[in-house]
C-alpha cells in the first residue's frame, strides 16, 4: 500500500465525508427558490386574516371607530404596502392551489379524477368566493 | 459538433484528500453514448481508480444516480448529446456521506426503508393450497405507480429538507410505505402509521415537491406524503371525535 497523502487517514477507518449545507442552497435551483418564496408568503397570509378581524372588530365598536380604520386604510404608505401584501397573497394562493391535486387524490367509477380537473375546482371555488365578497363590498357602495 | 467533451468529475479520495476536489477528463464524444458511457471510458481507459455504482445499464437498477451538472439524473439515461459543448460535471448525490469518488454511503435509507416494514403484512397468511391472493385491475392499479420505485436516491439527493434534517425518514421510504399500503393484499397500514407519522415522518416534508420533479419512474413521493398527512389529520380528527371508534 502507497503512502497516504491525506495525513489525518488511517488504514482500514475510511474517513466519509459529508458537505457542509451552504446557507444559500435554496438559490440553486429555480423550484427552491419557489418553495422558499412560498414558504416567505405565508406569514402575509395569517397578516390578511389580523387585518380583517381588525376591521370587523372596529365595525362591532361602532362607526367611528371603522371610519378611523378605514381612513388608515386610505394612507397612501398603507395602500402601497397592502398592494404588495395582495401580490404576495396571490403568489402564496396560485401557487398552494397549484399543489392541491397531489393531497386530494379522487376517483370516480375507478378512474383517478385528472389534476386538472381537481386544480380548476380549487381556483373556481376561490374566484367564486371572491366574486361574493366582492358583491357584498363594493355592490353596496 | 466536436469529437471529444471534457467530464469534470467531483474526486474524493480519502487517503489523498481531506475533501473532494474536481478532476477533468476528455473523452470521445458518440451520439449514442450517455454519462455512464463516458465514465465508463474514464475507468477502462484513463483512470482506473475512478470509483462509482452501475449496473443495469437500462434505467431499472437504479445504481447510477448522480449529479449531472448540478441535476439529480440516472446516467444510463442521459445522453451526452443533451449536455453538449459541456464540460459536463458529474458529482455524488447529495445528502449521503461520500465514501469514495461517486459512492455516497446508503446505509441510512436502508435502515429508514426496514422501519416501515416494506412487504406484504398479513394477520394470517393463508395457506399455500387455498391458492394465490387475487386482484382486480383497479386494486393493482391503486399502488402501481408507487411499486416503480427503483431506490435510485435521487428523490433523497433533491430533497433539501433530508439533507438539513438527517432524522427526516425520506421521501422514497414514505412512498415505498404507501405502495403496500395501497395494496389490497396488506394488512400492515396501522404499524406503517406508527412510524410513518411521527415528527421525523411526514411532517417533516415541507412539500418543497422537488422529489416528484426528479423522480425517473414517475413515483410522485411528494403526492404520497401528502396523502398520508391526509389520512393521519382524518385519523386524529376522527379519534377526538369518536374516541371509541378503532383507528
Amino acid at each position: 500500500m502507497g503512502q497516504a497523502l491525506n495525513p489525518d487517514h488511517t488504514p482500514y477507518h475510511p474517513k466519509w465525508y459529508r458537505r457542509r449545507i451552504p446557507i444559500f442552497w435554496w438559490l440553486s435551483k429555480r423550484g427552491y427558490v419557489k418553495f422558499i418564496t412560498r414558504e416567505l408568503t405565508s406569514p402575509f397570509v395569517v397578516y390578511a386574516v389580523l387585518l380583517l378581524l381588525v376591521q370587523v372588530g372596529a365595525l362591532a365598536r361602532g362607526q367611528p371607530a371603522y371610519q378611523r380604520v378605514e381612513d388608515w386604510l386610505g394612507r397612501g404608505p398603507v395602500v402601497a404596502w397592502h398592494a404588495f401584501v395582495l401580490a404576495a397573497l396571490v403568489f402564496h394562493s396560485v401557487t398552494w392551489l397549484n399543489l392541491a391535486p397531489s393531497a386530494l387524490v379522487l376517483r370516480l367509477r375507478g378512474a383517478r379524477v385528472p389534476d386538472g380537473v381537481i386544480r380548476a375546482a380549487h381556483f373556481g371555488a376561490w374566484a367564486a368566493c371572491s366574486a361574493m365578497l366582492g358583491w357584498l363590498l363594493l355592490g353596496r357602495v | 459538433m466536436s469529437d471529444s467533451v471534457t467530464i469534470e468529475v467531483r474526486r474524493y479520495r480519502p487517503e489523498q484528500e481531506s475533501e473532494p476536489c474536481w478532476e477533468s477528463f476528455e473523452v470521445p464524444f458518440r451520439r449514442e453514448w450517455m454519462v455512464l458511457d463516458a465514465l465508463n471510458y474514464i475507468k477502462d481507459h484513463l483512470d482506473g481508480t475512478l470509483s462509482y455504482r452501475w449496473s443495469c445499464r437500462m434505467g431499472v437498477c437504479g445504481s447510477c444516480g448522480m449529479l449531472v451538472n448540478g441535476e439529480p439524473l440516472l446516467t444510463c439515461a442521459t445522453y451526452l448529446e443533451g449536455l453538449m459543448p459541456g464540460p459536463i460535471r458529474v458529482e455524488p448525490l447529495n445528502g449521503f456521506p461520500v465514501v469514495r469518488d461517486l459512492i455516497g454511503d446508503l446505509g441510512d435509507f436502508l435502515e429508514k426503508l426496514e422501519r416501515v416494514k416494506p412487504w406484504i403484512v398479513r394477520e394470517e397468511e393463508r395457506d399455500v393450497s387455498e391458492g394465490e391472493y387475487l386482484q382486480t385491475p383497479e386494486q393493482l392499479a391503486a399502488y402501481k405507480s408507487y411499486a416503480m420505485c427503483i431506490n435510485c436516491m435521487l428523490c433523497y439527493s433533491a430533497c433539501p429538507i433530508y439533507e438539513l434534517e438527517p432524522h427526516f425518514i425520506g421521501p422514497a421510504v414514505i412512498a415505498l410505505a404507501q405502495r403496500y399500503n395501497f395494496d389490497s393484499r396488506d394488512e400492515g397500514v396501522e404499524e406503517r402509521m406508527d412510524v410513518i407519522s411521527q415528527q421525523d415522518g411526514i411532517w417533516s416534508c415541507t412539500f418543497v415537491g422537488e422529489c416528484s420533479t426528479v423522480c425517473p419512474k414517475n413515483v410522485d413521493p411528494a403526492g404520497a406524503i401528502q396523502r398520508y398527512k391526509v389520512r393521519a389529520t382524518a385519523d386524529f380528527m376522527k379519534s377526538m371525535v369518536m374516541p371509541w371508534a378503532k383507528r
